[in-house]
């Protein structure tokens, strides 16, 4: 057997070590699910869930990201399928180039479409269009019992397939997946912006504007103090028209252009990103932000994917890595938010890249984390002093307001709290226990949480 | 597991009523450590309240630091109570009396079967286990006193040298696996082992040691002092001339 692999999520924390083997084929891959030892075996993507999801101690992990091939578009059932394997950045190419997109595009375009179910992502138009399994319309499984199995939402095994959406990789291999895609006229958004003073009117415009857009997230400064506290930059958009775009444009309407990546440097002292150092940055980057602007024209990959453009911006936040923070609180328990804010205020938590966004219709996934209500994203250096204590005491507050933490950022939970979050454990587990009677798959997620 | 923010699960201590040891598990089970495991011989009948009263569950667990033959069983046992290692702590020792020692070499050479021998048994038990679960840290008590050995405590200086020398190489052997080892060296510590024995300069409470390890195992460290000033000193101790060292009282 290989030599074992430090691994970690995009966070670089915990690191803990696995054998590392990259199957080519999905008959490859059953054979090393078959094999897997002792420790347990686990599918891994790109490695962009933040904590310890995509890892598993003294294990076998399966780096998927060779289970590629070329997407098949069906432009009748308007559905596209893929190898689990393959980057959702190679997918929108390949859908773009044929005047479709994805339904549901995250934060970044460097996951695998198995990464993407298993963690059932969500984009900015969660409020509109759910989140990505709302959009599967069937998936084939590896499982440890032997099986290859074809589910789909409706059937064969639903039970099996919403276990899977959102399940972490708990309950197979995912090798490939069908999903619905979006027909656009153009690769750009239409983007309207706003700039807001506080907290409260951040949260008054975002309620009011929900119909409004396909597309909505707001950029909030949690550094600033005071008045000022949680002013944020929205942003709303909606698929451009050809009619829309500026004359240059209007051309060659669906070219995908992606732009120039700069790689953050390899190394960055401890420290570097600090309450001073983002308190200035996000002063500059609200400061910059037009007060109010309709109608302006961007790439997709610009409006969906700003932080693609530098590569391993994760080690911006020195060798004690970073963690993120993102949690949901059903609507009218804006106080949480309010507290949390507060909180990470009055602690001078440097949180470089708040997002809020305000969700709409969950899927059946027991284990998927949207629920309609107010979502927080923060990023936090996690050699920040009193961190543990401060996001622990946030997980009371938002279990008490009925809310939820995120399983693909969490990295630091406890799990008993994340069990009452998410009370439908039991019966995922009993779906799970038909395909993996001996828990061969298994990661430090699960063992942390003991999800397994 | 070791969370993201350096809280772990599980400890086990090695040397079960060590007050050195039981102050950096009341540190980690504040830290959020659930499952503690106290190993020493005759097991450790009344652990510590304080560990119930935050949440912990205390193991007892029979162990004999002079029988080596023993030790892959003792951890085996400990991994059958909690499951993975998270931390495990090796803070048994004895320190005796130098005089004493020097009247009788054969307990002298006893006490250096438990400060070091039973060390190498048992860290190298740990070690395969922590590399077989590929994640875990081992926390070895070393001493300044092994840092450069002196003429008024050397049978127990020598087995700490010893002990540091072993527990750096078995670090390096676990370089890349998930593993690693966390090398505390405290200087005077105030605990019933060392009543007997005057206070030298820079004393450290358990509480204070308990607090270095704690920071070194957040961070990458491989190494800690405690207090602090300890390692500049000694950086400083070990280029004292022999003649002027040989001399030294204490």
């Amino acid at each position: 057997m290989s030599r074992p692999t430090l691994l970690t999520g995009w966070g670089r924390t915990a690191p803990t070590a696995a054998h590392v083997v990259r199957p080519r084929t999905a008959e490859q891959a059953a054979r090393m699910l078959a094999e897997a030892g002792p420790r347990g075996v686990l599918a891994r993507g790109l490695g962009r869930s933040y904590g310890d999801a995509a890892q598993v101690a003294g294990g076998t992990v399966l780096d998927c990201t060779e289970l590629t091939g070329p997407p098949r578009l069906d432009p009748v059932r308007e559905e596209l399928t893929a190898p689990a394997g393959t980057s959702l950045g190679r997918i929108v190419e390949h859908l773009l180039r044929h005047g479709y997109f994805l339904p549901v595009t995250p934060g970044t375009r460097h996951v695998t479409l198995g990464g993407a179910i298993a963690a059932d992502v969500h984009g900015k138009n969660h409020h509109v269009d759910s989140s990505l399994g709302a959009h599967l319309r069937s998936l084939t499984l590896l499982t440890p019992t032997g099986g290859v199995l074809r589910l789909g939402p409706e059937g064969p095994d639903p039970d099996l397939f919403w276990a899977t959406v959102g399940g972490m990789g708990l309950t197979g291999v995912i090798t490939e997946a069908t999903l619905g895609v979006l027909p656009v006229e153009t690769a750009y958004a239409r983007v309207d912006t706003d700039r807001t003073p506080d907290l409260d009117s951040t949260l008054d415009l975002m309620a009011r504007a929900d119909p409004t857009h396909r597309y909505a997230v707001c950029w909030v400064d949690l550094l600033a103090r005071g008045a000022s506290l949680g002013r944020g930059v929205l942003t709303r958009a909606d698929h451009a028209l050809r009619a829309d775009l500026p004359a240059p444009q209007r051309r060659d309407p669906l070219r995908h252009r992606t732009g120039p990546t700069l790689a953050a440097p390899p190394w960055a002292p401890p420290g570097l990103l600090n309450r001073w150092t983002v308190g200035a940055f996000n002063s500059a980057h609200h400061g910059a932000a037009p007060l109010r602007e309709r109608g302006r024209a961007q790439s997709l990959a610009g409006f969906f994917h700003p932080l693609d453009a530098v590569s391993g911006w994760n080690r911006m936040y020195g060798p004690s890595g970073l963690v993120q923070y993102q949690f949901v609180v059903p609507f009218g328990e804006e106080g949480t938010l309010r507290a949390v804010a507060e909180g990470l205020s009055r602690a001078g938590a440097p949180s470089f890249l708040a997002v809020l966004k305000r969700m709409g219709a969950p899927t059946p996934g027991p284990l998927s984390f949207p629920r309609p209500g107010w979502s927080l994203a923060v990023d936090l250096p996690a050699g920040l002093p009193g961190l543990a204590r401060l996001l622990d005491g946030f997980d009371q507050r938002v279990l008490a307001a009925g809310g939820r933490v995120y399983l693909a950022k969490d990295s630091r939970a406890g799990p008993e709290t994340v069990h009452a979050m998410y009370p439908a454990i039991p019966g995922w587990r009993a779906t799970r226990a038909r395909v993996d009677p001996d828990g061969v798959l298994v990661s430090d997620l699960a063992r942390r949480l003991r999800l397994v | 597991m070791r969370d993201s923010l350096g809280s772990v699960r599980t400890v086990l201590l090695l040397g079960g009523r060590s007050e050195i040891g039981l102050a950096v598990v009341e540190r980690l089970v504040r830290e959020g450590a659930r499952e503690v495991v106290l190993a020493a011989r005759g097991g450790v009948a009344e652990p510590p309240g304080v560990f119930g009263a935050l949440d912990a569950t205390t193991h007892s667990l029979e162990f004999d630091a002079e029988a080596s033959g023993t030790h892959a069983a003792t951890v085996a046992a400990a991994v059958e109570l909690v499951g993975d290692l998270d931390v495990v702590v090796d803070a048994f020792g004895v320190l005796g009396d130098q005089a004493a020692y020097e009247a009788d070499p054969l307990s002298a050479a006893r006490a250096a079967a438990v400060n070091y021998t039973g060390h190498v048994s048992v860290g190298l038990s740990v070690a395969a286990r922590l590399r077989e679960q590929g994640h875990g840290a081992l926390v070895v008590l070393s001493s300044v006193a092994g840092v450069r050995v002196r003429r008024a405590n050397f049978v127990y200086g020598s087995a700490k040298a010893g002990l540091d020398g072993f527990a750096q190489g078995l670090a390096d052997s676990l370089h890349g696996s998930g593993a690693r080892v966390l090398v505390v060296r405290p200087g005077y510590v105030a605990t019933r082992m060392s009543r007997h024995v005057d206070p030298a300069p820079f004393p450290a409470t358990p509480a204070q040691v308990a607090e270095a390890v704690s920071r070194g195992l957040r961070g990458n460290a491989t190494t800690v002092w405690a207090p602090r000033v300890l390692r500049p000193l000694f950086t400083g101790m070990r280029l004292v001339p022999r003649p002027l060292w040989r001399r030294l009282g204490r």
